[in-house]
């Protein structure tokens, strides 16, 4: 019997464009991109140059912070192009496919003749260790730190997430391994989270670790908002995190002793002809996944993981290395006459002065939405209305200004350890002087990291 | 719409930065953003969709809201004016009498409000924010019929500069600037912002013209009927006067979720308290008005259900709110009766309580705080 976790806080956004029960394979891309801007407080150093051959598995780069973290190629094939940005910032690693699926040799990878030392360097030599993420700050944990605990994300509450019951049935025994592989490499409780919709048996009979079935509303999906139900993040403290979608990489790494780059991600948004779920390579370009499948008539967004906290890329551009979506939908650059007198009947609010945003809490209808900002930025003026949206024991808008402050003891003291941006995802999208509190957040958690350290 | 749009393109590139007509980028970005909806979209990363609502949505229906007690008190000007002149009028010219006394009042109080506001948003930098769209319907509607023009766009002047702007303008104040504007009128012009004269434009002399407070202040029951309190069918500040109207209000404001119904709720709670307690003593004649009449009489229920619930100048906190709200309550009714100097003590209750906020706020957030601080305590000693 699992632990069960009530949250009555929050808010479920149903969006036109479910990705459709389906997978197809599409594993064979032109080429793919390592971006080492997804990976927060890492600065790359180069270990291979344009032109060079890579095989899958090859380390392309390691963080100048965190010598020991590499960053290998999900394909084998030929460096292509190294995009630098502003300064020179490595913004993507383009590696064309060769299509011959050569993998580099790790050695023996048996776990259980495996010690816990030589299974931290395979996984730092692998690449694997940058699917583990610490809390606070939302970094790849430095391989000398132990955590608190581990949380496995068992579920994904943002809208049109991946079904995890889908996408990993028929997986347990990968899944497994990859927990025994956590759990011998740390030695702390392992957390699964899971909630009533987790039906699958896959998931459900996993061993060795402690399943924690969250009940409520979207973002209850989020790591932070499980921690501090589980046992909040004091100063000082660190916990580490995987999504369950990334320990299949793992089992399979020490299963088939191979870098097995592939993924499944849900491909969704109203804009498409057919969301459906694919099996894809990490970092894979979107381009032959989107092509035919897009209302072409339209001007569009292409986001690399949800319409909460994804990023926006072109379409000639690539997966995002830690999302598991891509949603389209359509650009709101448009202007509209008086809008904000009018009815507005179809419009997406939840607030109570537009007729939908009425039944937004019970109704269960999808909303059809667009990027327009509907306003601009003004003064913060509203208050009580973050802290619906954020089931936890922090005041949203007070935190907000002490990063807004650059106030350091203030944030500390109001608990920014213990969130992550994503957390004020739904803040952002319900904020009435539309600001970008994600990047306020992210900000202030950037400026504790690099005064105080990871 | 088209022709609107064409003309706001052709305009735009005088008023960039640079061209001769600079200074005037606030007030063009005010009236484009009026008419059109921007075509701003959301950032690379975070969010990729907003909500509808704006702060222009958010101040209109504020705006809707006013409107009851606002047509109510229009039509009650020249119901009293008539009424004192033991005069007998249609129903439209007594409203359109009204009509015609509160409409300058309100123009002045747009034009001088708003031509600060867009000075200092340029001033700024900034876009000029909606905030002065409710303030500036405010103001006139808690003054007596009788202001002179002259004293209103004072008043104005004094609570836009005095009480928003050199605190930051918007979001930054922490006093309500209608109740600026009302304090700054009662304070420097005590002569016609009180008495019995000013309550009812152009007096006859049929009736006394003193408000039900007015009445009480000098210790005699009052001689106006519940009904008519709840009505509004009596001398007073434009908007003020109708329950009714201002319970309409109410509901607009907290079924649209505009306004904090911890707030509303908590201040009545608390006028009702201390209406009991003074009930309970009873020694003059102020003590033993029923509770519930505090509600029907000056402006506890306007104050109440449009100045008190302004998320910028109240608590912050949902905890917070109830405190503030209970206060404002109590020290309404408590300025009232055991003050005889100021008849209307809801406008130096939420004063007060505004000075008062950020305090309540305080000790609020500091309990989170100290909460966390005892977990890490905790943890350390286990």
């Amino acid at each position: 019997m699992s632990r069960e976790i009530r949250i009555s806080k929050g808010l479920d956004i149903h969006l036109l464009g479910e990705a459709n029960k389906e997978i197809k394979d599409s594993l064979a891309p032109k080429s793919v991109a390592l971006k080492p801007l997804d990976y927060i407080g890492i600065t790359p150093k180069l270990l291979i140059d344009v032109g060079d051959k890579v095989e899958i598995g090859t380390p392309v780069f390691y963080s100048k912070e965190k010598p020991n973290i590499k960053f290998v190629s999900p394909i084998s094939g030929e460096i292509q192009e190294v995009k630098r940005g502003a300064k020179r910032v490595i913004q993507e690693i383009i590696i064309k496919n060769d299509n011959q699926n050569t993998y580099k040799d790790f050695g023996s990878l048996s776990l259980a003749s495996l010690s816990k030392e030589e299974l931290k360097n395979k996984m730092l030599e692998s690449g694997l260790w940058t699917l583990l993420r610490q809390r606070p700050y939302d970094v790849i944990p430095k391989e000398d730190t132990l955590p608190k605990y581990i949380i496995v994300k068992g579920f994904d509450s943002a809208p049109l997430a991946v079904d995890y019951n889908f996408a990993l049935k028929r997986e347990k025994a990968f899944l497994q391994l990859g927990i025994d592989v956590l759990k011998k490499l740390t030695d702390k409780t392992i957390y699964l989270s899971i909630n009533p919709q987790t039906t699958c048996e896959d998931i459900l009979s996993l061993q060795n670790v402690e399943k924690i079935c969250f009940k409520g509303k979207h973002p209850y999906g989020n790591v932070s908002i499980q921690a501090e139900k589980i046992s909040p993040i004091n100063k000082g403290e660190r916990i580490w995190y995987i999504n369950l979608l990334d320990v299949l990489t793992l089992g399979k790494f020490f299963t088939e002793g191979k870098y097995d780059a592939s993924k499944i991600i849900a491909l969704t948004g109203e804009e498409l002809k057919f969301p459906s779920y694919y099996r894809v390579i990490r970092g894979t370009a979107i381009e032959d996944i989107i092509k035919d499948n897009v209302n072409t008539n339209k001007h569009l967004r292409y986001i690399s993981g949800n319409v909460l906290t994804g990023t926006r890329i072109e379409k000639e551009g690539y997966l995002g290395a830690f999302d598991n979506q891509i949603t389209v939908i359509e650009e709101g650059d448009y202007k509209e006459g008086l809008g904000w007198m009018m009815p507005g009947l179809n419009k997406f609010s939840v607030s109570h002065t537009f007729p939908r945003g009425f039944f937004a809490r019970c109704s269960k209808k999808p909303f059809s939405i667009d990027s327009n900002l509907h306003g601009s930025q003004r003064a913060y003026v509203f208050t009580g209305e973050f802290e619906k949206v954020l089931p936890m024991d922090i005041y949203p808008m007070h935190l907000i200004k002490a990063c807004l402050s650059k106030d350091i003891d203030r944030m500390e003291e109001l608990g920014i350890y213990e969130v992550d941006a994503e957390d004020f995802a739904l803040c952002e999208v319900i904020d009435v002087s539309k600001t970008e509190i994600q990047t306020i957040i992210r900000n202030g958690l950037e400026l504790m990291r690099k005064e105080l350290g990871e | 719409m088209n022709f609107v749009e064409k003309f706001f393109d052709k305009q735009r590139p005088k008023v960039q930065k640079g061209a001769k007509y600079h200074w005037l980028a606030s007030t063009f970005e005010a009236f484009e953003s009026f008419s059109f909806v921007s075509d701003k979209t959301a950032g690379r990363k975070g969010a990729h969709f907003r909500d509808a609502i704006d702060m222009k949505r958010a101040m209109i229906v504020v705006v809707f809201a006013l409107v009851p007690a606002l047509l109510f008190g229009m039509y009650n000007v020249g119901y009293q004016h008539f009424l004192s002149h033991r005069e007998s009028a249609t129903f439209w010219a007594t409203f359109f009498y009204g009509f015609w006394r509160v409409l300058p009042m309100i123009v002045v109080s747009y034009v001088v409000g708003l031509a600060i506001e867009f000075a200092f948003a340029q001033i700024r930098n900034e876009e000029v924010n909606e905030g002065y769209l409710v303030t500036g319907l405010i103001i006139p509607m808690i003054c007596p019929p009788d202001t002179p023009l002259w004293q209103l766009a004072l008043a104005v002047v004094f609570a836009v500069i005095i009480g928003k702007e050199v605190f930051g303008g918007t979001g930054m104040n922490f006093m309500n600037p209608a109740l600026v504007a009302r304090a700054f009128l009662f304070f420097s012009y005590p002569s016609q912002m009180s008495g019995d004269m000013v309550w009812i434009f152009d007096k006859g002399d049929a009736i006394s013209g003193a408000t039900p407070l007015a009445e009480l202040a000098v210790g005699q029951n009052t001689s106006t009927s519940l009904c008519d309190m709840i009505t509004g069918f009596i001398p007073g500040c434009v908007g003020e006067t109708s329950f009714i109207a201002i319970m309409i209000g109410a509901f607009i404001l907290l079924v649209s979720n505009i306004a904090s119904w911890r707030t509303m709720l908590s201040i009545f709670v608390g006028g009702a308290i201390m209406g009991l307690i003074f009930n309970a003593i009873g020694s003059n004649e102020y003590m033993n008005v029923p509770f519930y009449q505090h509600f029907f009489m000056g402006g506890f229920a306007f104050g109440a259900v449009f100045m008190a619930t302004d998320p910028v100048t109240s608590a912050h906190t949902n905890t917070g709110k109830y405190i503030y709200g209970f206060l404002i309550g109590v020290m309404a009714v408590l300025i009232r009766v055991i003050n005889p100097a100021y008849p209307e003590g809801m406008m130096l209750a939420i004063l007060l309580l505004n000075v008062f906020a950020p305090l309540i706020d305080y000790y609020v957030v500091e309990a989170n705080i100290r909460r966390r601080k005892n977990r890490v305590k905790l943890a350390s000693t286990k």
